[in-house]
């Protein structure tokens, strides 16, 4: 198949006529260029978002009591609304299959000491399943655990924080903690890459909390996470029902905004996916209208290309081209030429981008760059729309009747 | 070697048409130098441009060599045309960015030969028209007389049996032309058949036959008795 003198054809053509391709190649290269540059910044622009919301978009959600705003089945207004243990068993009877982590969560400030070190922290009486939806990472020890809930055992987990102040060097495993005149042994420390606020933290279990303060079963608020496969749409309608049974289990009007609050992470994460998938349309627009515009430019410069190479098509088929042959010559020609400029056009954007790309971090754009598999994809395409391009006016030409080539001079 | 029958070729021009061949009959044997001669505008381009399968007749019948050619595709022209015939052209029609040795060498890649072959016998046919020593020069270094020398080489390079030239000597000067018509007198003598277009009577009366066009037909085809281009050289 491998014609070489077919290709000596078409490289004497190319080298001889070099004007000609030098300014059909640069087309093809600006326009690749301008195409990967393009799309280069549009991926850094997502890179910004996944960077801003993505991390944090987890699938949480928050419920927290309230004071009725409406009076509702005979009770008063401005009724304080108050969760128990036994709320949390409510939600998870109820919707099981949709929650993937659920803890109830008593908030408490402490001062924390150990020997003569002492400061303040945030105790937080948890279920052990809290570890997961904070994604909290045990650096010692281990978390809280259903045994101590079962037990109402006086043990703690601390932030990193905590431990460096007030145990500088010394391991804090296994030692115990005076929280406001009580001792609680230390089973385990844990980082959090959020940082250092939420290291500032202790962990008890929720039963002891609450046996310590109050000695009730009073919870403060409900924190879970809901079956990541859902949709934004159906987390938020889960959200809504959740509150709506809450409501009737409270007797508050379905109306009342104020009685059961929600903090839902599906709103944020909507608006991330609007944002995401406009970005994600707006960059197909672009790839697919500069390869259009390519296509276009090239197929141009072929009709141009091949009205100038009239007289000498003419002259091959008098002396004997088949219509098969003028179709490879221009054809081949146009995609070799598309192939080589476009790819020169890609390796100047791939290389402008790398080279500003750092310094566009303030504009909003982190990363900008376009994938190896994208610039695979592109020499496949670029092949396919030289080929393109060139068939129309490759046709064309293979149709020309000599007489007619030979006579405008 | 060629029979025409009855032949008629129009151009269409806007609604209406123009009928530029009414009806030619014609017949050249192996071995004839023929020139076609008539007013501009007669046709006579029209009559070698069907003759050489550039462009179709409307009616009437062409047999070529004992083949009918009618309604030919486009790949049977084209190995008609370089099995059969050799194109020798006013404004020569060189390929401009390929040097005198590619130009003639061309025919014979359409007919497939290796790249070797194809080179000497190009350097043959250039030697023959003695532009050797020009073979790696582009045609817009040579002169109008030995750029239409290697296109004679070109026509000659793929040995067709029917050598067709439309005013060869139309952009030289007597003297070239002259040169150009013992080149091609001297073809004929080695047993080419040769049909020419010109408007000079010298020029053809250095062929073997006359024919005349005019408004279409045939008013004249004599044998005249050959004039010898060397001796003017
Ligand atoms: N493609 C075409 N479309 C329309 N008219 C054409 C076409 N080709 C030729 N003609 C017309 O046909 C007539 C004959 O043209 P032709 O070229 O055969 O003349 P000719 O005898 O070779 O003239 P000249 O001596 O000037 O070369 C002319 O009137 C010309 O204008
Ligand atoms: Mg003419």
């Amino acid at each position: 198949m491998f014609d070489l003198d077919l290709w000596r054809e078409i490289f004497q053509s190319i080298n001889m006529n070099r004007t000609r391709s030098l300014l059909s190649g640069f087309t093809v290269a600006f326009a690749i260029l301008l195409f990967a540059i393009l799309f280069g910044i549009a991926n850094g622009l997502q890179n910004t978002f996944q960077e801003a919301f993505g991390t944090d978009a987890n699938n949480s959600i928050v419920i927290f009591p309230g004071t009725t705003s409406k009076a509702h089945k005979g009770l008063q207004v401005g009724r304080r609304i108050q969760f128990t243990n036994e709320d949390r068993e409510f939600i998870l009877d109820k919707f099981e299959d949709k929650v993937q982590f659920i803890t109830s969560k008593v908030n408490r400030s402490v001062t924390a000491s150990f020997k003569g070190e002492k400061n303040n922290y945030e105790l937080r009486g948890v279920y052990p399943e809290y570890m997961f939806i904070e994604n909290n990472v045990i650096k010692e020890g281990r978390y809280i655990n259903h045994n101590d809930l079962d037990n109402n055992a006086k043990v703690v987990v601390i932030g990193r924080t905590v431990e460096e102040d007030l145990f500088f060097k010394e391991t804090a495993i296994g030692k115990y903690i005076n929280l406001s005149g009580i001792q609680y042994k230390i089973v385990g420390v844990f980082t959090d890459d959020e940082g250092d606020s939420e290291e500032s933290v202790i962990y008890m279990p929720i039963t002891t909390t609450q046996f310590v303060y109050g000695n009730n079963d009073f919870v403060d608020l409900m924190h879970l996470t809901y079956n990541p496969e859902m949709s934004s749409d159906e987390a938020m309608a889960f959200g809504n029902s959740i509150k709506n049974s809450l409501k009737d289990k409270f007797d508050v009007a379905r109306s009342d905004q104020r009685a059961i609050r929600m903090w839902n992470m599906a709103e944020g994460t909507k608006q991330v996916d609007i944002m995401t998938t406009s970005l994600t349309f707006i960059i197909l627009i672009i790839g697919f209208g500069t390869l259009i515009a390519g296509i276009v430019g090239i197929s141009n410069i072929m009709i141009f290309i091949v009205k100038e190479r009239t007289k000498e098509i003419g002259i091959r088929k008098a002396l004997g081209a088949s219509p098969r042959s003028i179709v490879s010559i221009i054809l081949i020609e146009s995609i070799i030429i598309t192939a080589i400029a476009g790819y020169i056009g890609l390796l100047i954007g791939v290389g402008v981008l790398e080279l500003v790309g750092p310094s566009l971090k303030e504009y909003f754009i982190t990363n900008p760059g376009v994938s190896n598999s994208l610039v695979v994809g592109a020499t496949i395409t670029l092949i396919i729309a030289g080929t393109i391009a060139g068939y129309l006016p490759a046709k064309k030409a293979s149709q020309i009747k000599p007489i007619v080539a030979l006579r405008n001079d | 070697m060629l029979k025409i029958n009855q032949l008629h070729k129009s151009y269409p021009i806007g609604d209406s048409s123009l009928h530029v061949l009414k009806g030619i009959d014609l017949s050249v044997e192996e071995g004839e130098m023929v020139a076609i001669m008539g007013s501009s505008g007669s046709g006579k381009s029209t009559l070698l441009n069907i003759i050489g399968m550039l462009d179709e007749a409307d009616s009437g019948e062409y047999i070529l060599d004992g083949l009918p050619i009618k309604n030919l595709t486009e790949k049977k022209a084209a190995v008609y045309r370089n099995k059969f015939l050799g194109f020798i052209f006013q404004s020569f029609n060189l390929i401009n960015y390929k040097n005198a040795l590619e130009n003639v060498a061309l025919p014979l890649y359409y007919q497939g030969m290796k790249r070797k072959e194809r080179q000497e016998k190009a350097m043959f046919h250039l030697e023959k028209v003695g532009l050797a020593d020009w073979a790696k020069h582009l045609p817009k270094e040579l002169s109008g007389g030995q750029n239409q020398r290697v296109a004679i080489a070109r026509a000659l390079a793929a040995n067709p049996k029917l050598l067709l030239a439309d005013e060869p000597t139309g952009a030289l000067d007597t003297t070239t032309s002259y040169e150009i018509m013992a080149f091609i007198q001297q073809l004929n003598d080695e047993g080419k058949t040769i049909l020419m277009v010109t408007h000079e009577e010298d020029i053809a009366n250095m062929c073997k036959r006359i024919v005349r066009l005019r408004d279409g037909v045939i008013m004249e085809d004599k044998k005249v008795e050959q004039v010898r281009a060397e001796q003017y050289v």
